[in-house]
């Protein structure tokens, strides 16, 4: 039973590799398999959720090497939760992809997979060495993704995320090189412990060394000044591209997540940066607002709306309050589903727009215009946070654990904000219109593909209470870091 | 010898830092590798530095700290592999805007 934990990392893996030696005319054999991965990563989440429910943290030591000198993958409530996030995000992107948009590209099922065997090694390793070449996994599968399909705009946008990566990626090994320098560990829980027992000039470098890391992890979460690569590298990117990488910001709030959880919960660097952090967010709520109502492009305002959702749960998060990580858990469930439909959509409006694309200015009527109306309503709905759906659950629960005047101001008038750059969309979108008909057949696999993450919404709602105590949960146990250093250490702490 | 480390470190960061701030691909991407390299060479030194010592307990009185060695030879694979992924981008985005201009057109021609 231990060895389930290692499966999210292996299938994908696999099941990239077997791509690579696939034949290239036979798409369809090459669908298969990608779908046959993702649907697999669903079961094999919910085993490792039913796992981890029980309280109990499962930590798979790789080669049967002793926790601190060999890597371990630790499995815990909120790697279980994210698990689990990916995958049900991942189905639904990859099934629209199979759709067409995976024959614009030669390797666009293997890259995917890939980039899901980065996305679920970060979450599950409990070392830091370990969770930078997970990173880099992620990353390089993302830098094909998002040049899947060319085009100059593209390219552009995806040489400034990778140029920005790559310095990231230096400023992670620095950041890396310290720790061990300061503590002589990488191993997650053994730098808890460690890190707590440091004085003097060692504790001033491993201060360095730890707000290099919230760089970094910001940068991954698009957090202010972080942010300028997100909108243009999201609305360029393929449709279900741009649907998986919502996900991609949720690694690095993780990140930011568990090591504030495991190592800066108390002793001396306790709440380290965190003050920032919180400025920080609120500033990127502030400006992704602005960026919203000032979008020229229907994939630019949901990409800011993606940004809006990163400074919402980063500035709950560092409060570093478990009554908060509950409802920002819930939140953040919400808006990676909901930002993935919003992406998706807009590619279906963007086929039925023939050369207006999704510019925001008149164009021609479009072929399923009730259909695709009603979606983008509710769709806004749910991502602006107005009741009856998901972002409205969430978005009450964030307001009342945080009781910050700043917070309410600009997440309300971020959520304002949203509202009117989605209601001019959307006006402009479906009644600004003149001329003939000019879209194709939208298909169904992509109609169904858009609808499954679109109806999580009203799923989320349904199940609110549920999902807000199995987030509240998760967040208990992440506030007890004991388990955690207990389960990886052994008797050896 | 930690000077002489130290400086090296420090001038091949700096020289890529300024070479990454530039406008041009090519000068970006040197500018990432010495970046790169400097990176290397300072992880490498945060196991201390000692001369002539192998990496193995036991044969030797005060052996070097082999993690660092392990650290290092996995940020130069997955560098170099970055790296050379960026010199195809940086060509295709010449190809592609007909200029090698990080933002794809220069300033000046712009205004």
């Amino acid at each position: 039973m231990t060895h389930w934990i290692i499966a999210p990392i292996l299938i994908p893996a696999l099941a990239g590799l077997l791509l690579l030696l696939e034949v290239r005319e036979r798409q369809r054999l090459r669908r298969v398999t990608g779908l046959l991965s993702c649907i697999a990563l669903i079961p094999v989440a919910l085993v490792l959720w039913q796992q981890a429910a029980q309280g109990d943290v499962g930590v798979y030591q790789l080669g049967n090497w002793q926790a601190p000198f060999g890597i371990v993958l630790v499995l815990d409530k909120l790697s279980a939760l994210m698990l689990l996030l990916t995958a049900v995000l991942a189905l639904p992107a990859l099934l629209y992809g199979c759709a067409g948009d995976d024959r614009r590209g030669p390797n666009f099922h293997s890259l995917f997979q890939f980039q899901l065997m980065g996305i679920n090694g970060a979450f599950l390793t409990g070392d830091l060495f370990n969770l930078f070449v997970f990173f880099e996994v992620l990353l390089i599968a993302s830098y094909g993704l998002a040049l899947h399909g060319r085009g100059p705009e593209r390219v552009k946008a995806g040489l400034h995320y990778v140029v920005l990566n790559l310095a990231g990626s230096a400023l992670f090994l620095i950041a890396l090189g310290l720790i061990y320098g300061t503590t002589g560990t990488l191993n997650m829980a053994d730098f808890a412990v460690k890190a707590q027992a440091l004085e003097g000039s060692d504790q001033i470098l491993l201060t360095v060394a730890v707000l290099l890391l919230w760089v970094v992890f910001g940068l991954k979460a698009a957090l202010f000044p972080l942010y300028f690569w997100l909108p243009a590298t999201y609305a360029n990117a393929t449709a279900p591209v741009a649907a998986l990488f919502a996900i991609m910001t949720k690694v690095g709030i993780y990140a930011i997540l568990r090591m504030q959880a495991l190592a800066f919960s108390d002793g001396p660097l306790a709440g380290l940066g965190s003050d920032l952090l919180w400025w920080l967010a609120l500033v990127t709520l502030g400006l992704a607002a602005i960026g919203a109502l000032a979008a020229q492009r229907l994939g630019g305002l949901v990409a800011y709306l993606v940004v809006m959702s990163v400074g919402t749960l980063v500035a709950a998060l560092s409060l570093g309050d478990p009554e908060t990580v509950g409802p920002a858990l819930y939140y953040l469930i919400h808006s990676t589903l909901i930002c993935g439909a919003l992406f998706l959509l807009c590619d279906l409006l963007r086929r039925s727009r023939g050369d207006s694309d999704d510019r925001l200015e008149s164009g021609p009527p479009l072929a399923h215009g009730n259909w695709l109306g009603a979606a983008f309503f509710a769709a806004a709905v749910a991502v602006v946070g107005l009741p009856p759906l998901s972002g409205f659950v969430g978005k009450v629960a964030l307001l009342q654990a945080v009781p910050s005047a700043p917070y309410w101001a600009l997440l309300l008038l971020g959520g304002l904000a949203g509202l009117m750059g989605l209601s001019r969309a959307g006006s402009t979108l479906f009644w600004r219109v003149h001329g003939e008909v000019v879209g194709k057949t939208l298909g169904k696999r992509r109609v169904f593909a858009m609808l499954a993450l679109l109806l999580m919404s009203p799923a989320l709602t349904l199940a609110a209470e549920p999902l807000l105590q199995l987030c509240a949960g998760v967040a208990d146990q992440l506030a007890d870091q004991t388990i955690y250093i207990r389960a990886v250490l052994g008797g050896a702490s | 010898m930690e000077l002489l480390v130290a400086l090296i470190i420090g001038v091949l960061v700096a020289t890529g830092v300024y070479l990454c701030l530039r406008a041009r691909t090519f000068s970006v991407v040197l500018g990432l590798t010495l970046l790169g390299y400097g990176v290397n060479v300072f992880l490498f030194s945060m196991g201390g530095l000692k001369i002539n010592q192998v990496a193995v307990v036991g044969a030797s009185a005060d052996p070097t700290d082999p993690l660092t060695q392990a650290l290092v030879l996995t940020a130069i694979v997955i560098g170099f592999a970055m790296t050379a992924f960026l010199v195809v981008l940086a060509l295709r985005s010449q190809g592609e805007q007909h200029s090698d201009h990080v933002d794809g057109q220069d300033g000046e021609q712009r205004s």
